[in-house]
């Protein structure tokens, strides 16, 4: 197994007496697309910005591509594109792209060539010479990504990538964040859009206040929790009882329910205690969370 | 290498917000008045002797000199306060230090740039007060070199200073810093003239100790006083002598000051959360 890109280990952020991230650990491995995902507020920016060495761990260990996290040997390979990106509105997109190259040490040939296509690549091609100022939102976020993009990076962190972009720029990203996939980057999504989250990343964290509560590929989260609707004539309070010991019930009428269980593993209990208890069961359907629907129960806690 | 990828940057940004062409302009305009108020008073004026003239075109360049030495240091404060913290509020520090550079390179970097551009122009403004007062009046002060060496030297001890209170403090804040520290020692500097004009000891020292803040006063009077002619100074008139003269090691202190200022600017930007 190839080392990880990235690795946490009971990392801690403390700002007076707010913990914003609470013994994180865990690994990203190299062509991972990794998703973190949480309400505003969880710890993903913190997070993120320990990894890049912009903050100082409160306790606990990080390293980035083998580094201590901002070493320039890591940083050469490593691409960021912060949350809210903002940079010096008074210089033209090429001075900026031009001025991060130099200090990537990209030679200026080098520069010259790939300066054009990155500003193509994120969708303002022709607009070089255009100062930062005159760029909208969403055309501020592109820059900010071409300049996340500079170094050919292995490692590329996208802080809520596609915020203040349409619909049409959202497709984008989620496009390129893809292309990078299959150029073998690896990418540190945070987001709280789930589905930009469901349909690219392969593996993903959800946080609440500062802790992990769900880590795992989307399959492996949303198939973790269970909705078996069962149909059954004969459904009595005995059973019911008997049933309520697989998962919560969150839904009962006439010949209906629905069990909230576990993973898959359960199925054959159920139908046996239902059968054995003299029920007719009809159907027995294992109902998979959508990952929105993980999300909001992870996130706001279980209330039962 | 990254120290002056990010000096050069400054220099860039200095053009593209306009701010050399402004200073262009505004540099010209100030030695142009200069030039103009110098001619009247040497052709109009009426002088008994030759001595009375020299004084008069000591006074005139010294006045001029002065100006220019103030707007440096106003020129100082403002080109470097947001510099830093300015990076910080708006975010665009977030991007600069996730390169592949350390943060002291930031610092000193930016420094850098911000003290050769300073010191061009100040250079280039004494050099032309000076030539405009030699080709009118035939005039040409003492240890010039020393006298705008210690001109660009006051300048970098704001600039040092705004840019170390621009790691910890913000635009505004980091200005009201730096004009406050150096009003502080400006009065410092009029007590200490006074006091010894006076021949009080005490307050002499006070103002002594108070240029120890920030030496910047104190190093322009030394500059003024190796730039007048030797014989001027002894008739002890005008409101550029200096009855109490900063020693040689004022400016040994200075430069130390600039260099242990600077690290700290460093040692604080290392620290913070960015």
């Amino acid at each position: 197994m190839p080392p990880s890109v990235i690795e946490t280990e009971n990392l801690r952020k403390v700002y007076r007496d707010v913990v914003a991230v609470d013994s994180l650990t865990l690994s990203v491995e190299q062509g991972e697309v990794f998703g973190f995902l949480g309400p505003n507020g969880a710890g993903k920016t913190t997070t993120v910005k320990m990894l890049l060495g912009l903050v100082r761990p409160s306790g606990g260990r990080a390293s980035l591509l083998g580094y201590k996290p901002g070493e320039p040997r890591a940083m050469a390979q490593v691409g960021f594109l912060p949350e809210h990106f903002h940079y010096h509105p008074w210089l033209t997109a090429n001075d900026f792209l031009d001025f991060h190259g130099r200090l990537y040490g990209i030679p200026d040939s080098e520069r010259r060539q790939r300066i054009p296509t990155l500003l193509e690549r994120v969708g303002l091609g022709g607009r070089g010479g255009s100062r930062l100022s005159e760029f909208s939102k969403g055309m501020t976020q592109r820059i900010g990504l071409a300049q996340a993009l500079l170094s050919q990076p292995a490692v590329v962190f996208l802080d809520e990538p596609t915020s203040g972009l349409d619909p049409l720029g959202r497709r984008q990203v989620r496009d390129l964040i893809r292309d990078l996939r299959s150029e073998g980057v690896t990418v540190f999504l945070n987001s709280h859009l789930l589905s930009e989250v469901e349909s690219t990343c392969d593996r993903v964290a959800i946080m609440r206040r500062g802790r992990v509560v769900g880590l795992g590929t989307i399959d492996e989260l949303t198939g973790m929790q269970l909705e078996v609707d069962v149909r059954a004539s004969g459904l009595n309070d005995d059973l019911r009882v008997a049933l309520a010991a697989f998962g919560r019930i969150t839904f009962s009428k006439g010949d209906r329910l629905t069990i909230q269980a576990g993973d898959e593993s359960v199925l054959p209990g159920i139908a046996a205690v239902l059968v054995n208890g003299g029920a007719q069961l009809y159907s027995l359907t294992p109902r998979r969370l959508s990952l929105e629907d993980l999300f909001v129960r992870l996130v706001e806690g279980d209330t039962a | 290498m990254s120290v002056f990828t990010v000096a050069r940057l400054t220099f860039l940004e200095a053009r593209r917000r306009r701010l050399l062409q402004l200073v262009l302009v505004m540099g010209i305009a100030f030695v142009a008045l200069f030039a103009v108020g110098y001619y009247l008073i040497h052709s109009q004026g009426r002088f008994a002797m030759v001595g009375e003239r020299l004084e008069v075109s000591n006074i005139l360049l010294l006045m001029g000199l002065y100006a220019a030495n103030f707007l440096g240091v106003v020129l100082a404060v403002v080109m470097s306060v947001d510099v830093i913290a300015g990076d910080i509020g708006s975010g665009a520090m977030q991007t600069l230090v996730t390169k592949p550079l350390l943060r002291w390179q930031v610092v000193v970097g930016k420094w850098l740039g911000l003290s050769v551009l300073l010191s061009v122009i100040m250079t280039l403004v004494s050099a032309a007060l000076v030539l405009v007062a030699w080709i009118i009046s035939g005039y040409l002060p003492d240890h010039l070199p020393q006298g705008i060496a210690l001109m660009v030297l006051a300048q970098l001890l704001v600039l040092t200073v705004s840019i170390f209170g621009g790691t910890f403090l913000n635009t505004l804040a980091n200005g009201i810093f730096v004009f406050m520290l150096y009003g502080l020692v400006f009065i410092g500097g009029w007590i200490e003239q006074i006091a010894a004009f006076a021949g009080n000891q005490a307050a002499t020292n006070l103002g002594i100790l108070i240029s120890f803040i920030l030496p910047s006063e104190a190093i322009w009077r030394r500059a003024s006083y190796l730039i007048q002619p030797t014989f001027l100074r002894q008739l002890n008139a005008g409101p550029f002598v200096t009855v109490s003269t900063p020693s040689p090691a004022t400016v040994v202190y200075s430069v130390i000051y600039v260099g242990v200022v600077l690290a700290l600017a460093v040692i604080v930007f290392q620290r913070r959360d960015l």
